[in-house]
């Protein structure tokens, strides 16, 4: 089985989770899009850590395993702090930070 | 050479010291000083006087009467070093007693003058700082310290021209006297440039012993000439010298007739050894000195303000001054005696103005005086004194001094030896014509002042030094001329006097012209102002002549036509510039800058996704340029 089908399943995955931060509205789904993104990364790194026959692409992953656990809790936790402000978890209704 | 300073004489600093630390104390003092300032400021100048006095008997007896005080060093880098120090040698002691001791009687008038002033103590001070610095100026034994006793005394006089700092016309006077003498200035630190750079010293020792190409000494001379007509009033740099008049009558009297302007002249006599080698500059000198003496007696026709006749007087008797020094060799000591004497009767005559304006509540309108005579007997007496010293009344100051030049300027021979005394003898003329008028306006006729002033005569302080000055008028001529000793004892500075050359005209016969020549001006201005009575406002239907005088000959008109209108524009026109090019260009980009950010701002709208957006162009932009790059 030829790695390149993995990064075509890769990009494939990354494009639609970007896709998805850009058209949904309810944050909640734009986070997992993002979560989407990430691990479609995790995957293109594997891939070529298996291509080249070296750890690094793999050990790279395991960083961004540990930066997405992070970033979760921290996000939902936000998610829920303007959920209870707003009544509203659309990224739209929280545009008070502009010009 | 010269012989070093020891015993008495190697205190001479204190000269320039006692009155500097004295002015700064008055200054720096306040208010505590308000009840003893103006004695310590009288009493430094009679010290100093006492002092000068003991440095003339020493000094006189020294080989070759030069005496060289060495300070300090003052710059040293590398080769090039300047010493600052003194030189006591005649020319400077003759200065050195005229300043302390006309300033000692004006600084006593003064305290009387200035009783009712509330600025008494700061008059005092500048009086003494004005003292420092023109001690510094006669003393200094180089150029550049010379040069520094010139500012000095620039500074001062600037100080107390605007005495009366509220009055408008009393702070522009101030500011003209100080521009006209920027102008002087200039020529006197290009002529110190040129001493730098091509004899590398500025000391007289060296200048004065040294010999320059014709171009190079021409070129000095000049400049030392233009720095000596801004200082002293001369033709074309006079015109601030009558507005000077703007401040206290004794300021008027010391520094703006006595001492302070006759500082042109001490520079020229001063380097006279320069001035020996260019033919020109010298030639310059005399026809500076004759158009001036000429301006100077025709403007003052023209005044109604007695302290601006007597301006204009010193303006012409300057003349005379610059005429003699500029006919060379042999009468330099002349017109140095002429200095000194007119320091004398020029002081009486205007410390006698003063006690009138005292008197008078401060106006000076001679259509408003008249009929004094009887009411300041002492006043009046001593304006006859300076009057008769002035025009060269037989036996008085004036008569020795004065008719000296004008023979000095016949004896010179050939064309401009006749043009020149001619104008000098015409010059005696006016002389008398004008100082006639101005004592019959002032001093008799009918009374013309109004009902609220009441004439009396002046308190003693004022009176006692006016009474030593008109004594020292009518005597001082003849005391001054005297065996030649003046002369005589200014030989080593500048010269020995040659006084039986080829006369020109028999001196006795030239004597008594002149004579009939004072006699016919007094007479014609006695007939014009004395046998009618004066009206009290100016007559308007005038001949154009004393239209022309009225407005000193147009010279505030030329300077205004030709030198400040296009200043104006081009400072008006540098303003438009600067305020739309320069400032237009700075505030321009500002408020572009500001506009297109206030644009740029409305991209962050604040909804997340178009961030998002952008960032993901961001990105692809960036993949694209490196695979563009990478593939091409």
């Amino acid at each position: 089985m030829t790695p390149t089908y993995y990064l075509v399943l890769s990009a494939a995955l990354f494009s639609i989770g970007a896709v998805g931060v850009l058209v949904r509205k309810n944050a909640i789904v734009v986070f997992m899009c993002i979560e989407l993104m990430l691990n479609a990364v995790n995957l293109s790194l594997v891939t070529f850590s298996r291509i080249n026959g070296s750890l690094d692409g793999q050990i790279m992953a395991f960083f961004v395993m540990t930066v997405a656990a992070a970033e979760v809790v921290i996000g939902l936790a936000i998610i829920m702090s303007i959920f209870r402000t707003r009544r509203s978890a659309s990224v739209d209704d929280a545009n008070l930070l502009k010009y | 050479m010269t012989t070093t300073a020891h015993g008495i004489e190697s205190a001479a600093w204190l000269l320039i010291a006692l009155p500097l630390i004295s002015g700064a104390v008055l200054l720096l003092a306040g208010k505590r000083a308000n009840k003893w300032g103006h004695l310590l400021g009288a009493l430094v100048p009679i010290v100093l006087f006492v002092y000068a006095l003991m440095l003339f008997f020493a000094v006189k007896h020294e080989h070759n009467r030069e005496v060289s005080r060495h300070l300090f060093n003052w710059i040293h880098v590398g080769r090039f070093s300047i010493d600052a120090g003194l030189l006591l040698d005649p020319l400077s002691l003759v200065f050195v007693l005229l300043i302390t001791g006309v300033g000692s009687l004006i600084h006593i008038y003064a305290v009387g003058y200035m009783s009712h002033d509330p600025g008494r103590r700061r008059f005092f001070g500048y009086f003494n700082i004005f003292v420092a610095a023109m001690l510094l100026l006669v003393l200094a034994d180089n150029y550049l310290s010379l040069y520094v006793g010139w500012e000095g005394v620039g500074v001062a006089s600037y100080l107390l021209i605007s005495f009366y700092y509220d009055r408008n016309s009393a702070a522009t006077a101030g500011n003209k006297a100080f521009f006209a003498n920027r102008v002087g200035d200039v020529g006197l630190s290009v002529a110190i440039m040129l001493m730098f750079a091509y004899l590398g010293n500025t000391s007289f020792q060296t200048v004065l012993h040294s010999h320059l190409s014709n171009g190079v000494a021409s070129a000095i001379a000049f400049m030392l000439l233009l720095g000596a007509c801004g200082k002293s009033g001369q033709f074309p740099l006079q015109t601030w010298l009558p507005d000077a008049m703007e401040g206290p009558t004794p300021v008027s009297a010391l520094i703006h007739a006595a001492t302070m302007v006759t500082a042109g002249v001490y520079l020229i006599a001063r380097s006279a050894a320069i001035f020996d080698q260019s033919q020109s500059a010298r030639t310059m000198i005399t026809i500076i000195g004759a158009i001036t003496l000429l301006y100077g007696c025709v403007s003052a026709f023209g005044q109604d303000d007695l302290k601006k006749v007597l301006a204009y007087s010193t303006v012409s008797q300057i003349g005379y001054m610059f005429l003699a020094v500029g006919l060379g060799p042999g009468v330099y000591a002349i017109g140095i005696i002429h200095l000194l004497g007119h320091g004398f009767f020029k002081a009486a005559l205007f410390l006698s103005a003063g006690s009138v304006m005292h008197a008078m509540n401060d106006r000076i309108d001679m259509r408003r005086f008249g009929g004094l005579r009887t009411v300041m007997p002492i006043t009046f007496a001593v304006f006859v004194c300076g009057y008769l010293a002035l025009i060269g009344f037989p036996l008085a100051t004036g008569f020795w001094t004065k008719d000296k030049i004008i023979e000095a300027a016949f004896d010179k021979g050939g064309t401009s030896g006749w043009i020149l005394g001619i104008a000098a003898l015409l010059g005696a003329g006016l002389t008398a014509a004008y100082m006639t008028r101005a004592l019959v306006m002032t001093f008799f006729g009918e009374k013309r002042w109004e009902d609220d002033v009441h004439p009396h005569e002046a308190p003693k302080s004022m009176t006692l030094p006016m009474i030593v000055l008109g004594a020292l008028s009518l005597v001082g001529g003849y005391l001054l001329i005297f065996g030649g000793g003046v002369q005589h004892w200014l030989t080593p500075s500048v010269g020995p006097s040659v006084e039986e050359g080829v006369h020109t005209v028999n001196p006795t016969v030239l004597s008594i012209l002149t004579l009939v020549v004072i006699a016919l001006g007094a007479y014609g201005a006695y007939a014009a102002y004395g046998r009618k009575a004066v009206p009290v406002e100016k007559p308007v239907a005038v001949s154009p002549i004393t239209r022309a005088a009225r407005k000193n000959i147009y010279a505030d008109a030329f300077n205004e036509a030709v030198l400040m209108k296009p200043g104006q524009w081009l400072s008006r026109a540098l303003v438009y510039f600067d305020n739309r090019g320069v400032d237009g260009a700075v505030t321009g980009l500002a408020a572009g800058m500001g506009g297109s950010s206030s644009r740029l701002r409305r991209m962050q709208t604040g909804f997340v996704r178009s961030y998002a957006l952008s960032m993901l162009g961001g990105t692809i932009a960036v993949v694209a340029v490196l695979l563009a790059v990478r593939f091409q």
